[in-house]
């Protein structure tokens, strides 16, 4: 079989800073990025607290395959493909639960929870059992976590999750720390927000600090949000090329100049006082600096949106389709602030969201607009002349500047050229 | 919100349909303010997901307003800037199998009426993007005012709210 990825020019359609719109509605360029990108880097699959106790599943997806993360009776977690090996049906149909086993619905081979072939009815058929060591369900060769979040790589050789995350690992912890007990849990049931529109719509867009103002000017002009001047001409914030594709917006520089503790979450100390107790007795004389910075917005490539107190999980259907699945970050053990944070997401995301109901129709938009053949090109050269190395040698930008798309594109392009 | 209907009261089960009626038109014909008149002042609009039966204070929802947010939601899709409603979806539903019901066993996660009803609709919506259908089933707590019904509790339980969605912009 030909390689899709090998036969498509991508230094002629991936400049530093414009991109071509065949890369939106090709089905070649899609399927090399199957085969590149989806079926080979580390992906964020789910959560440790989605299946907390042994023979918790769920099911999840790699990008359109079927995935169970399921939890062996020891504790260890495993990504299983829904998919008997016998004759291609789905396994296991029940979107979470908790089972040592799945039993296919077709002829009844059943599989342990940890992909084992237990058996399979009317052994004479298959002259014995013999079968049963080489037909074990198919799985995610790699699996690691970092700070409960869950990721595989179908490549049974490359880098280590952590190598792939590299300076994105510090969104992570940021995040946790702003935990009393330092672990997150998803908890509060998913979203599933789809549009018609190519999945880098979704990924450049959640680092694109110049949107906001425009495409949120709505909601920002009826209720009381700070949100916008976060991403105007005057804001100190910074967006960031972390490496290997991951992205950030850094707000902290303009919350450290409000210096408001909470007040990159709307709220102030006095609204929480049992978290605040909470968070104090564990870090102390920082708590104050811990909750003036507040929480990262890190896109982590491809498909794990860290956006403050929500989570997105990015999966693409088909070339111009799209599903966005999020979630609201719950902090162990931090009740009065779970429930802000679960309130203020129903508002912000998902379908009906005051913000992401806009975003998805700009996404939409895109696509088709692309259909248009002139330019032939995206441009992403916003803050070429003014971008910079921080004082860790990250390229940064502005708040409003296209820093994160081309630091996406560029590592779009060294793994489809890989 | 299940259970036999109480004796039937012709007039009221008549002044219930034509309120679910009255509340579909101002939906489908973009009335945002006629629309919003017909919440009381502790209003809750609230669309499930995952199923009817989640807990809204622990789970997420695709919308769970409270008055204040309604009158947010209202607000915006008046700026002519809400993108995902500018332009609006062209709109018409059906409301139909309108029925009195007893109130509520356990939690309802919005304030009490003193009329209950259900009714089940089909929105078929247009927008650029095509041609969506929205399908479920609408419970109302209503109250009695001077100026006639007004809805205290909305819960809109659509077939699919399981599944990925298309944006839900418009009222439901």
């Amino acid at each position: 079989m030909t390689s899709a990825a090998a036969t498509i020019p991508w230094d002629e359609l991936i400049e530093h800073d414009r991109v071509h719109g065949s890369l939106y509605t090709d089905p070649d360029v899609y399927a090399a990025e199957l085969e590149r990108i989806w079926y080979r880097t580390w992906v964020y699959v789910g959560h440790v607290s989605e299946v907390p106790e042994p023979n918790d599943y769920v099911l999840k997806s790699i990008g359109p395959q079927p995935v169970i993360m399921s939890r062996d009776k020891q504790g260890e977690i495993h990504l299983l493909l829904n998919r008997c090996t016998h004759r291609a049906n789905l396994v296991c149909d029940a979107p979470k639960g908790n089972s040592s086993a799945f039993r296919c619905p077709y002829h009844g081979w059943t599989f342990s929870n940890t992909g084992k072939l237990l058996g399979y009815p009317f052994n004479s058929g298959y002259a014995g059992t013999a079968l049963k060591s080489e037909l074990g369900l198919g799985r995610v060769p790699r699996v690691a976590s970092y700070q409960g979040f869950v990721f595989g790589s179908f490549a049974e050789d490359g880098p280590t999750l952590e190598e792939h995350l590299g300076a994105a690992t510090d969104a992570f912890d940021r995040l946790v720390r702003l935990s009393p007990t330092g672990e997150v849990e998803l908890t509060a049931g998913w979203l599933q927000h789809k549009c018609k529109a190519n999945w880098k719509m979704l990924l450049e867009n959640e680092t694109d600090g110049y949107h906001p103002q425009f495409v949120h000017s709505s909601i920002f002009s009826v209720a009381a949000s700070g949100i916008g001047d976060l991403y105007g001409e005057k804001s100190t914030a910074v967006c960031r090329d972390l490496g290997n594709g991951h992205t950030e917006n850094d707000l902290r520089p303009e919350f450290r100049r409000l210096d408001q503790p909470l007040g990159w979450f709307g709220t102030d100390p006095a609204k929480v006082p049992d978290y605040v107790d909470q968070l104090t007795a564990v870090h102390g004389e920082r708590t104050r600096e811990i909750l003036v910075d507040g929480s990262p917005h890190v896109m982590v490539f491809p498909n794990l949106f860290i956006a403050e107190i929500q989570l997105f999980v990015i999966q693409p259907t088909a070339v111009d389709e799209t599903v966005q699945h999020v979630t609201a970050v719950q902090y162990r053990g931090a009740p009065d602030m779970n429930r802000r944070m679960l309130q203020q997401t129903i508002g912000s995301v998902g379908p009906a969201g005051f913000l992401l109901a806009d975003d998805s129709e700009m996404y939409e938009r895109n696509q088709r607009g692309v259909q248009a053949r002139n330019p032939e090109w995206l441009q992403i050269k916003r803050g070429t002349h003014r971008e910079r190395q921080d004082e860790n040698g990250f390229t940064v930008g502005d708040a409003t500047d296209e820093v994160p798309q081309r630091a996406i594109w560029k590592h779009y392009r060294s793994l489809m050229e890989a | 919100m299940h259970g036999a209907t109480p004796a039937l009261d012709l007039d009221l089960l008549r002044e219930v349909e034509q309120f679910v009626y009255r509340e579909a038109r101002y939906q489908d014909e973009l009335q945002y303010d006629a629309w919003e008149s017909l919440w009381t002042d502790d209003g809750v609009y609230w669309v499930p997901a995952n199923g009817g039966d989640t807990d809204p204070t622990k789970q997420v929802s695709i919308m769970f307003d409270n008055r204040a947010r309604i009158a947010t939601r209202i607000k915006q899709l008046h700026t002519g800037k809400r993108h995902s409603q500018t332009p609006p979806s062209q709109l018409r539903r059906l409301v139909s199998n309108v029925e009195l019901l007893p109130p509520p066993e356990g939690a309802t996660f919005g304030p009490a009426g003193d009329v209950y009803a259900g009714a089940n609709f089909l929105v078929y919506e247009s927008r650029e993007r095509g041609v969506t259908l929205w399908a479920g089933r609408s419970e109302y707590a209503l109250r009695t005012t001077d100026d006639g019904l007004r809805m205290a509790f909305k819960k809109v339980t659509l077939v699919d709210s399981d599944r990925p969605l298309y944006t839900l912009a418009f009222l439901i």
